[in-house]
């Protein structure tokens, strides 16, 4: 799988970076993934012995406490050790500590080996793939965990596994899904492509960028490490209810706090897109210039960095409830089991956006640019994703109409939630004009994004459906529920990352796709999809429950099709891997511009030069002026041809 | 184009009779046995009527765009440069505006009318334990069942209680359902309809025992009623 253009360094490459087989000490003390190992080994005896000492100092028995053990040494400073080991600090450190700052040597920069991906690298190209990869592997780990527990479902009563390792699977699956793969593969799609559409070098903090990805893989890691954890994975749902949540075994706090990693690593990559975006855009790049990839990058990033505090917050008082004894949570004590739904839910409400927005974006550029014609109400499609945004943050309690909370609150909240079909009614009817008269070409980022165009339609009018209290209070915490996410997050996200990943795989990798296999896999993936999780609006309403290992047995054939759908879903999922690392390995050598794009990742060689443009671009009109006479999106010398970047 | 705009309508109508006929032919909801689940069941007609429009449009005109104008892999032009249209923008908020605050207006009438108790409705405590119901019939001495027993066409007032944490009482036929929370008292109406037996789920995932967490539900008449309270009093 190396990259294509790995034996031929471009010209303005610096020196190759010295792999660190060259001497022992190196080896062990170089930056790197060795390093990572025993520094956080050595950061988990720090951090235990921290605790034994503290706990003594303050004569608390037993000294030896596993859960606070757990937190502190192996859930903070492990990874604060890994983290130092494979050099993320590096740099800084060296300036705190006041030694003479090095120049930057661009040593860390861009990927000459396959080598390069596998550490601290400060590339947001590299960075993109290595995102990418990251959530695919856990996406397949999330999928077959969801394969698992539909084979158990294809029955009613218990075949397979017992009921806690039922309730950690689901728990699990959603968790990976949500934290580990839908919102980090857009991170890692828009960190590949936003810089390139700005017109920058990179991204406005390259350090904070690298950090922010490798504070994801252990958050991974931390989620799936709980099912060794005594008592098994946690299983209170990837929601972690309070009071449930306090009641649950250890791997509860792998939860906890493996939620403020991702949320981290959110965070800190959503202020770095905010300042790119607002500090980096290449001269004549004005707001209204941007491509709508960059705005929908922009609003989730505010979206991420307003909500995703209030999750952090609401795990640490779970997890304060659990081992400090307070009682934010528990009645007996004086807690409010309410007040973290309201908490939990102004992160996760905004969170569904989250996970929607970037991907409005990616339908933004693949439709237009497939279609040959400007965007169809370019302002207004960036206008409404403002409005999503802050409608966003207004609807919260609409996944409490059932919960209990003060009857006064469910009409407004009802409003405010139907009120986000009309900015989304806006994007859909703009994308459907936007093919009106197009010269359509149907390959398979188009087709997905058609997919998605389809599919997210029915997903927004059931979220219709379920913003009417009365029928939410039918049809809520009901399969019925699990059907509406997953043609909103499958239907709807998954498939415009599907449709990015093969829109930008020629520009990331140099080469281009195999189109037969893709689409293969879009017809697959789209048939199985609705063989799949149609069936659920039926049996939610009917009247079976979600998170249930066993069910009503007149929900019994229905189940077994699902079932049945759901393992072809998950095997179409092959065909797509099988695709990229062939495709990659030794696919066609890809144009810079395959599509004929106007946007300005397009107008450099396939993969992009080290520092991505030769001259700064001078961008002089708006990103989507197909058919318009003499139009140009910006001014820059040719891209040099992919044949002379690979010669 | 007048040829096209009626190839549009009819692979608009034939996406719409196809939904239709999804929507009619299955039995999407559970037989009502309460009053309040029939007026959720007109909503919930309301919502899938538009639905079905607004489903049939956009899939007509995804359809019709990609029949007609998809062009081979080698076509090299671009389409006609249209920005955008005012007036169908314009167009294209309100319609949907007033479709869903029409929708709003609807459900809210709706829950304020389920919401509304009548003179003495039957007082009934559902409290939820790991991992069952117990229902005590505060209006005759307090007595408590393992199951559910309700007269018909009476107002009952389920008071909800939780002994360990969040559960949620749910009859899929009475299309009612409320979270029984540890530390506040949750409360909803049901007005059976229908004589017969059916099934009191727990909804919200409460630990190990979840799924197994179910009681009975029966819907008697007046006179079965007060013999069965007799019974258990005695």
């Amino acid at each position: 799988m190396t990259v294509s253009h790995s034996d031929t360094p471009h010209a303005e490459y610096p020196p190759h970076f010295e792999p660190p087989h060259g001497s022992t000490w190196k080896f062990f003390f170089g930056p790197g993934l060795v390093r990572g190992g025993w520094m956080a080994g050595v950061g988990f005896v720090l951090g235990t012995l921290l605790v034994l000492a503290l706990r003594r100092w303050w004569g608390w028995e037993p000294y030896w406490l596993t859960e606070v053990i757990l937190v502190v040494g192996g859930m903070v400073a492990t990874p604060i050790g890994f983290l130092g080991g494979i050099g993320a600090f590096d740099y800084w450190l060296h300036y705190i500590s006041g030694r003479p700052t090095r120049p930057e040597d661009h040593s860390g920069h861009g990927a000459r080996t396959w080598r390069d991906y596998f550490r601290v690298n400060t590339d947001h190209k590299v960075i993109g793939v290595q995102y990418l990869v990251t959530t695919f592997v856990f996406f397949t780990i999330g999928g077959l965990m969801a394969m698992f527990f539909r084979a158990e479902l294809a029955q009613p009563g218990l075949q397979f596994v017992d009921s806690q390792t039922f309730n950690g699977l689901v728990s699990m699956h959603a968790t990976l899904m949500i934290f580990l793969f839908i919102i980090p593969a857009f991170a890692g799609l828009a960190n590949f492509a936003v810089p390139l559409m700005l017109g920058a070098p990179d991204m406005a903090f390259p350090r904070l960028n690298a950090l922010s990805f490798w504070l994801l893989p252990i958050a991974g890691v931390m989620f799936l490490a709980s099912f060794i954890a005594p008592g098994g994975a946690f299983g209170a749902g990837w929601t972690g209810y309070a009071p449930l949540a306090e009641g649950q075994p250890l791997g509860q706090t792998f939860f906890n706090m493996g939620v403020q990693w991702a949320g981290a690593s959110s965070i800190l990559t959503a202020l770095n897109f905010l300042v790119t975006i607002i500090t980096m855009r290449a001269p004549g790049m004005t707001f209204w210039r941007m491509p709508l990839l960059v705005w929908a990058n922009f609003t989730t990033s505010l979206l991420v960095v307003i909500a995703t505090p209030f999750i952090a917050g609401s795990q640490f008082f779970v997890m304060f409830d659990r081992i400090m004894h307070t009682s934010f949570f528990t009645p007996e004590g004086g807690g409010y089991v309410l007040g973290y739904q309201h908490i939990f839910w102004f992160y996760s409400h905004p969170a569904v956006y989250i996970m929607m927005l970037p991907g409005f974006g990616i339908v933004s550029e693949v439709i237009s640019s497939m279609s040959r014609k400007p965007i169809f109400g370019y302002r207004l499609m960036a206008l409404s994703l403002m409005g999503i945004l802050v409608l966003g943050f207004s609807v919260w309690a609409h996944h409490m109409f059932v919960a209990g909370m003060a009857d006064w609150l469910r009409v407004p909240m009802m409003i405010t939630t139907l009120l986000i079909a009309i900015p989304t009614g806006i994007k859909v009817f703009s994308w459907t004009a936007t093919l009106w008269r197009g010269r359509i070409h149907l390959n398979t980022p188009m087709l997905f994004a058609l997919g998605f165009l389809t599919m997210f339609v029915i997903g927004g009018l059931s979220g219709i459906y379920l913003g009417s209290v009365p029928i939410d209070i039918a049809a809520s915490d009901t399969y019925f529920i699990v059907a509406h996410i997953h043609y909103v997050l499958f239907g709807g996200s998954v498939f415009t990352i599907f449709a990015g990943i093969y829109y930008w795989f020629p520009k990331m990798t140099g080469r281009m796709y195999n189109e037969r296999l893709g689409k293969w896999h879009f017809w697959l993936t789209f048939v199985s999809f609705n063989a799949t999780f149609f069936p659920m609006h039926y049996v939610g309403l009917r009247g079976m429950p979600r998170r249930v290992f066993d069910y009503d047995s007149a929900f019994g054939d229905l189940n077994f099709v699902i079932s049945i759908a759901s393992f072809v879903l998950g095997a179409s999922f092959i065909v797509f891997v099988y695709n990229m690392i062939t495709s990659w390995a030794n696919g066609p050598i890809a144009d810079a511009n395959p599509w004929r794009a106007h946007t300005l990742e397009w107008q450099v060689s396939s993969p992009p030069p080290i520092f991505n443009f030769d001259e700064i671009p001078q961008v002089v009109g708006g990103p989507y002026e197909y058919g318009v006479p003499g139009a140009r999106h910006a001014v820059m010398s040719p891209a040099k041809e992919a044949e002379e970047v690979h010669a | 184009m007048r040829k096209g705009i009626v190839q549009l309508v009819a692979i608009g109508v034939v996406i719409g009779v196809l939904v239709t006929l999804v929507a009619v032919l299955f039995q999407w909801l559970p037989t009502s046995a309460s009053e309040e689940f029939d007026r959720i069941q007109d909503i919930y007609w309301f919502a899938t009527i538009m639905s079905i429009v607004i489903f049939s449009v956009v899939a007509a005109v995804v359809v019709y765009s990609v029949w007609t104008w998809r062009v081979p892999d080698d076509d090299d032009l671009d389409g006609p440069p249209i920005h955008g249209n005012t007036g169908l923008e314009i167009a294209w908020t309100a319609v949907p505006a007033i479709l869903v605050i029409a929708l709003g207006i609807v459900s809210a009438v709706v829950l304020s009318q389920n919401g509304e108790a009548g003179n003495r409705p039957l007082e009934v405590k559902a409290i939820g334990q790991q991992f069952a119901w117990k229902f005590e019939y505060s209006d005759y001495g307090d007595f408590t069942t393992g199951e559910l027993v309700l007269p018909v066409n009476r107002e009952a007032r389920f008071t909800m209680e939780a002994v360990d944490v969040i559960h949620s009482f749910w009859v899929p036929n009475f299309g009612q359902k409320m979270d029984a929370v540890p530390g506040i008292e949750t409360s909803i109406l049901v007005t059976p309809t229908r004589t017969g037996e059916f099934a009191v789920v727990c909804a919200e995932l409460c630990g190990l025992g979840h799924a197994t967490m179910r009681a009975k539900a029966r819907v008697v008449t007046r006179a079965e009623f007060d013999e069965w309270v007799k019974e258990k009093r005695a």
